[in-house]
Order: structure tokens, then sequence, then C-alpha cells
């Protein structure tokens, strides 16, 4: 401690005692005001007192919340009310001083950066120019690993599924769908055998397997064989973001996707009918075993799900 | 008079004219010289106006966003690694979840107090959102960005962006059925856009969808990286309000070289604590009565489940908007995709709308060729281009965030879907150009009605001597209004202190 607290007076404080009007309370009648700030402080006070009790009892968290909220909420209250109606009214004001300083401090600023800096540069150029490069090269060169050590390239794991020829088409829980599993106009969501738990099986071979009435049905032409005994087969993966294709509109055939309402045509190859979804659902084909089993001809014929630069 | 009297007050001369506070203040002063500076912020004026509070309202539920966020993570779990849920939710029970997902519901169900906090982190998150947008509203509005504010109304823009982002990096964490939708959206964005979108997508999430660092990844930037850049970026704007001080409106006594107001101490402390304590209040009754995203309602996400009527959290409203309404163009040829329905609504509109934003002080100083440092405000009508310009832009936006609901639309009102988003194209490209001249009517209307928001006075008939009527308004009622003071200049509380201090043995630098 300074000893210069010993020699120090008061500074005079003005307007306390005077009338002067910026000082006096906002509020016409300040007892009253301090009544309510009082009140609202007790309640606020309480409440809290019940906030720490509810949480001491482990009550339910409405209960804890609705405490704690409401003690704060009338506590904030009083406060707003005490700096607006009781504390000095105003108005003040501040002098805003110009933030630009006069000509000749802003001038050797610049100079000092730019006299002394640029004979410093011109001087040596060449190393100027090294440096820059090699800041430069060093820059791009490090975003490499920055950036490669995050992810495997693409490569073609977008382009391709796990469906092959003669896989054996499974239900969520791994049993494989046979020809009579299906009521005529419902759906079911199949995968690969062995791949119905996987993160991969579930985000990219996920396949919707209608049976409609028809026997043999044609969706599209060329795809004679894809649909025996009525049974069909997309790809869930919507192509216009990716969401699961999850609902299917039994009386018009549609295959609707939840996210963006992209509907698509069941009977005629999944073509968009409605919303922002640009392509058909790819369709796997299909053929029924010797034993009844459902299975995959072959894989799909296309990149499945949503579009993306390298799709051909 | 009494000895304790006496006793007290050579006690207090011992300590100082002010006493232990005084005391303490010198100490402080003599480690850190903060004695002058320390006046000037107490004496720092703050104007009284309410879409001031708009700003504060987005630093305190960030503030509640870092206190609830602190206790979220003592608990929450980011692992994709998969458990059996055998929790305290029965419905749940015996279910294959990930430990994100399971740490998730125990902090609603389990751990003490934690469905509040979650509950109060959620809606903080939606309140800071909104709260920085009507913010920017106000400050485009009035004109505050103008010279020399361009800095600040950068910072401010890219607060918004980064709370947007780590919005949805936390919506994401709890990994159930919404959310992993979302990020599924989020993925497929990133794959379309041309050349590089794949990379990107594989770089960010570690592989093909769902990838295998989505989780931790998300997690470390929502927890640690984004909010240390928002805290930089939040004490950098505060710091470039302090150094440039506060715009004010016109009025009384206000001009552009001085701030009419309150002090710091004690009236604006005692009125912002308050109202941190109200922002704080609503946020933790909002979260005790209205129950925000119920996750175990949900369930675990599995890339094959879906639900219905998915919805992002608000601020995402326009991006899914946007994706709804744009028609499916998508240029297929050579070899190549360019998912058009996806890259120019999710990707072109948001980069083009922000960019806008970043440029407009310049675009608008090049426009009015204003380069005048202003800080009194504009009243919105005052600059009729302006603000239609502005009220096309939000009604744009806001069509935008309403096409997200087409879906709800259709079903509450029983109407078909296609309508529905017909309707929903026409009134998104509509809006703009409809709101803007109604937007520029209302300001010209406005710029002529004097007195506005004051209580209308009755006409004075009175009979002269003559038997003539005359009619004359009457004066503004005495009682709207405290009878206009002139400013009182800071510092108002304390005399310039005498220069004496040199005398009393510490040697002063002349600086």
């Amino acid at each position: 401690m300074s000893d210069a607290t010993e020699h120090r007076t008061p500074v005079e404080l003005k307007g306390l005692s005077a009338n002067d009007p910026h000082l006096q309370a906002a509020a016409k009648n300040p007892k009253t005001v301090e009544h309510v700030v009082a009140f609202l402080f007790t309640v606020g006070l309480l409440s809290e007192a019940g906030f720490g009790a509810a949480y001491w009892v482990n009550a339910k968290p409405w209960i804890i919340g609705a405490t704690f909220g409401f003690g704060l909420l009338v506590m904030g209250f009083g406060l707003v009310a005490w700096g607006k109606y009781l504390m000095p009214r105003g108005p003040f004001v501040e002098e805003r001083h110009v933030l630009a300083n006069a000509p000749e401090d802003r001038d050797a600023f610049a100079a000092s950066i730019v006299e002394r800096g640029g004979a410093v540069v011109q001087r040596r150029k060449m190393l100027v120019g090294l440096l820059g490069g090699g800041l430069g090269i060093f820059g791009i060169v490090s975003l490499f690993p920055a950036l490669r050590s995050l992810g495997p390239v693409p490569k073609d794991t977008l382009d391709t599924t796990d469906w092959k020829k003669g896989t054996f088409a499974v239900d969520q829980t791994g049993r494989r769908v046979s020809a009579g599993d299906l009521a005529i106009g419902s759906i079911v969501t199949v995968f690969p055998e062995g791949l119905e738990n996987t993160d991969r099986g579930q985000a990219v071979d996920q396949t919707v397997l209608i049976r409609i009435s028809n026997e043999n049905y044609t969706t599209q032409k060329g795809r004679e064989t894809w649909g025996p005994a009525g049974y069909i087969a997309y790809s869930k993966v919507c192509t216009h973001l990716g969401c699961p294709v999850g609902l299917y509109e039994q009386q018009l055939q549609l295959l609707v996707c939840p996210c963006h309402q992209s509907m698509f045509n069941a009977t005629n190859g999944a073509i968009p009918e409605f919303g922002p979804a640009p392509r058909p659902l790819p369709q796997l084909p299909l053929y029924i075993d010797a034993e009844g089993y459902i299975r995959s001809q072959k894989g799909y014929d296309q990149a499945v799900g949503p579009g993306f630069w390298e799709r051909s | 008079m009494s000895d304790a009297a006496t006793y007290k007050r050579a006690k207090r001369r011992a300590l100082g004219p002010y006493g232990k506070v005084g005391q303490m203040l010198d100490d402080l002063d003599d480690r850190l010289g903060v004695a002058k500076g320390g006046r000037t912020f107490m004496d720092k004026i703050f104007p009284d106006h309410w879409s001031f509070m708009l700003g504060e309202i987005a630093l305190y539920s960030f503030v509640i966003l870092l206190i609830t966020g602190v206790f979220l993570c003592f608990y929450y779990v980011p692992s994709s690694a998969l458990v059996t849920y055998h929790g305290s939710y029965l419905p749940l029970d015996g279910q294959r979840v990930t430990e994100a997902f399971d740490s998730t519901v125990n902090i609603s169900f389990a751990v003490r107090g934690g469905l509040l906090m979650r509950q109060m982190h959620h809606w903080a998150c939606d309140i800071f959102v909104g709260a920085i947008v009507v913010h920017m509203a106000r400050v485009f509005f009035t004109g505050a960005f103008r010279k020399p504010r361009e800095l600040n109304w950068t910072v401010g823009l890219t607060l918004l962006i980064l709370a947007i982002g780590n919005g949805f990096l936390g919506y994401s964490l709890p990994d159930d059925l919404v959310s992993g939708t979302g990020i599924r959206i989020a993925y497929s964005i990133m794959l379309s856009i041309p050349f590089v979108g794949t990379y990107l997508a594989f770089f960010i999430f570690g592989g093909n969808f769902p990838g295998s660092a989505t989780i931790p990844r998300f997690f470390i930037l929502h927890v640690l990286i984004l909010p240390l850049v928002i805290i930089g970026l939040v004490g950098a704007h505060l710091f470039l309000l302090v150094r440039q001080k506060h715009t004010q409106f016109k009025g009384e006594g206000r001009t552009e070289h001085n701030v009419v107001g309150s002090p710091m101490f004690p009236v604006f402390m005692a009125k912002t604590t308050g109202f941190f304590f109200l922002v704080t209040g609503v946020t933790a009754l909002l979260a005790a009565f209205a129950q925000i995203n119920p996750i175990w309602q949900f369930g675990q996400y599995t890339a094959s489940r879906i639900s219905y009527a998915v919805q992002p959290d608000w601020y995402m409203g326009f991006l899914d908007g946007a994706l709804r309404v744009f028609p499916s163009w998508s240029f297929h040829s050579f070899g190549h995709t360019i998912p058009w329905e996806v890259f120019i609504p999710a990707v072109v509109f948001p980069g083009l709308v922000f960019n806008v934003a970043y440029l407009w002080p310049l675009i608008e100083r090049k426009v009015t060729g204003d380069n005048e440092i202003h800080h009194l405000l504009d009243r919105p009508r005052d600059r009729p281009k302006h603000t239609a310009f502005g009220v096309a832009v939000l009604a744009l936006m806001g069509m935008l965030f309403i096409a997200s609901s087409t879906d709800v639309i259709a079903n509450l009102f029983r109407l078909p879907l296609n309508q529905v988003l017909l309707a929903m194209r026409i009134l998104v490209i509509a809006s703009p150009f409809v709101a803007y001249p109604i937007a520029y009517k209302i300001c010209k209307e406005l710029q002529g009605f004097h007195g506005a928001g004051k209580r209308k006075t009755p006409n004075l008939v009175t009979r002269t001597a003559e038997g003539a009527y005359v009619a004359a308004s009457t004066p503004a009622y005495h009682d709207d209004a405290p009878p206009e003071l002139e400013p009182e200049p800071v510092p108002t509380f304390i005399e310039p202190e005498p220069e004496e201090r040199a005398e009393s043995g510490v040697r002063t630098v002349e600086r």
C-alpha cells in the first residue's frame, strides 16, 4: 500500500445533496417501487430456496426447472426495476472522441512501415520472393496430409453395393425372405445376407421389397425377368438426398420419401412422379430359387442414392 | 459521541477516504494500474433503447449454452460403439444403441437435473441463433453497420454462421433417428458439390456414409473448437463495441459527437444483470414446461429407418425449404453428374445470401456514395429503399422457412401435397417482389406521419367574442414523457481529481 492514502481528501460528489434532477430516481413514488422490488427479491429468494429443496429431494424435472426459472425471473424483474426506477435517471452524456489520429501521426505510422519496409524489401527482392514461395509451397503442401489423413478416398465405394449374383435377401433380423412371406401389397426392407447389422448394409445396401398382385410384372422394358411372382425390389436410398424411402402408398403404388416428399412410381420403374428427386430408384433384379428364397440376379446396374460428380 | 463511533471514525480515517473498498482498489492499482481505465469503464455510457437488448439476449444465451454445455459434457460419451440399453427408460430396454445415444438418454432420465440441463441447452441454442438474427436485422435496418462499424458487422455475421454450424453439430450428437437423418442430408449436400464433393464428404466424415468418425469429430468441433472461435469473436465484437462506442438514435441532446444514456455503474450494470436473470429464467421455464427433442421417442439412428415429419431446428428451416421447392433439375452427361437440385438450393443459394451480407457495407457504400462516419442511427422509414430491400430478403427467407413444412401444412389443412408445393414455389418467388413495394410504401407513409407513437391530442374549439369558432390542436399531454433533460456530462459523480499525487513520494513518469 502506498502511503498516499493519508494525504488524500475525499473527492467531492456533486449533486447528491442538491436537487439535480439527473440524479433523482426515475420513479414518481420511489418508496412504492422499493417495496415492489423488495417483494420481488423475497419471492425470488424463496423460489430459489425451493429450487434447492426440489433438487435435494430429486423432484420431477419440471419442478426443479420451474422453481429455478421462476426465481431468476422475478429477481431479474426486481433488479431491472431497481436500475430503471430507483437509480439516477440521467440522461448522462459522454463525449465521443474521434478515433482517427492527426495526419502527422498517420504519416509517421505509414512511413515507418512503407519506407523502412520498402527499403528492406527492395534491396532483397530475391530473398522476399524465395521466402514467399517457400511459405506458399509449405502452406499448400501441408494441406495434403491435413486433409488426406482425415479419411479414405472415395474410389468406387459410392458406385457399388454388396448385392452380388445370388445374394440372399434377408430382413432386419437376418432371416432369409422367401416367396410366401409377404402379403400382396405389403413391403419389407431387405439387406444382403450377413450385412443386415452393418453400417454399410444399413446405409448403402438397404433395399425395399414390394409384393404386387401381378405375377411376373415388368416394371420397364428390358426388365422382364426382374420381378418374379410379383416381387419387385428397389434401392431404399432416395436419389435426392439419401433418406430412406420409407413410406409405401399402397393404393397408388407410390414409394414416398418422408424427408422432402419425393414420390416414386413403384409399378413404372420407380420413376419420380413428384418432388425434388431427379432419378428413378435403381431396381434390383430378383429371382426365386428352388427352395423359394428371394435372391438377386446380380447387383444394381448403377450407383444408388444421391447424385455426385463422378457418377456416370 | 460514543466511543464506538469515535473508534469507527478513527479506523475509517486510517483506511483512507474510501474505506476498505478504496484500499482494495488502491492495492489493485499499485499492481495493475487500473484506476484510470476502470473509471472510464465505470463511466461508459449505454444508450437506453429496447432494441439494444437484442444483442444482450444473444450474449446471455451463449453464456447459458457454455454453462449447461459443460454440465452435459460430464455425462455425454462421444462414441458410436454399440451397447445394450439397460437404463431407467423401460421402452428402450434391451435395444442395441450407440454409447452416444445411451449416454444422452441417461442424461435425460438418470442424471439429476440432467433433462432440465439438456432442454435448457437446446432452448438456449434456438434463442441464441434467433437473437442473433433479430439483432442483425436491427443493425441492418437502422444503418448501424456503416462506417466505422463494417468490421463488426463482419464479425457478427461470422458469429451467426458459426452459431448455426455449431447448433447443427450439437443437434447431431445424440445420434437419434431425427438427427441422424439430418447428418445423412448434410452428407448428401456435400456430395453434390462438383469436382470435390465426394472427397470433401469422405474426408470430413471419414468414409462413405455413415462414416467411421462422425460422432467423435462432431463432438470435438462442437465442444472445443467452434466454442473457442465463438468466444474469441464475441470478445472481438465487444472490444470493437467499446472502442468505437455505441450508436444511438437521434433525439434530445444527441449528436454525432456524444453518447447519451446511462452509465455502466450502477445503472446499466443493475439492468443488464437483471436482464441476464430474465433470459436465464425464461430459458429455464421453457426447459421446464416445453419439451424439446425427446430423443427417447425417436430411438437410435439406423440408416434404413425414418419417421414422418422430420424437421430440423428452426435455423436450418430455410435450407430445408429451399431443397423442397427447388425443381428436380439434374445435369447428367459426359460421364458426370451435377446434382443441381441439391447444389443450387443448399450450396449456391446460402453461399450467395451470406456473401451478399458480408459485402453489404461495401455494396451500400458503392450505391449511395456515402463514405461518412455515422454514429447516429436512422429510423428505418427514413431510408425506404434500404428498408424495403431488407424486408424483401426477410420475406424470402421466411417463405423458405414455411416451405420446410409442406407435408405438415398439407396434412393439417387436408390439402393435396402437390398443390401445397406449387403454392409454396409461387410464394417463395413472389414474396420478395411483393414485400419490397409494400415495405417501401409503408416507409413513405410513415415519413409523412409526424408524432408517430405519441398520444393524439384533441382539437380545441374556441368560440370568440364575435361568435366565430376557431379550432386549434392542443399541446401534447404533459404526462406523456418526463420533462426533457439536457444530458449531464459524465463524470457526474466525481470531480476531476487534483494532481497532487506526485508529492506523496511516488515517482511519476511523463508518458
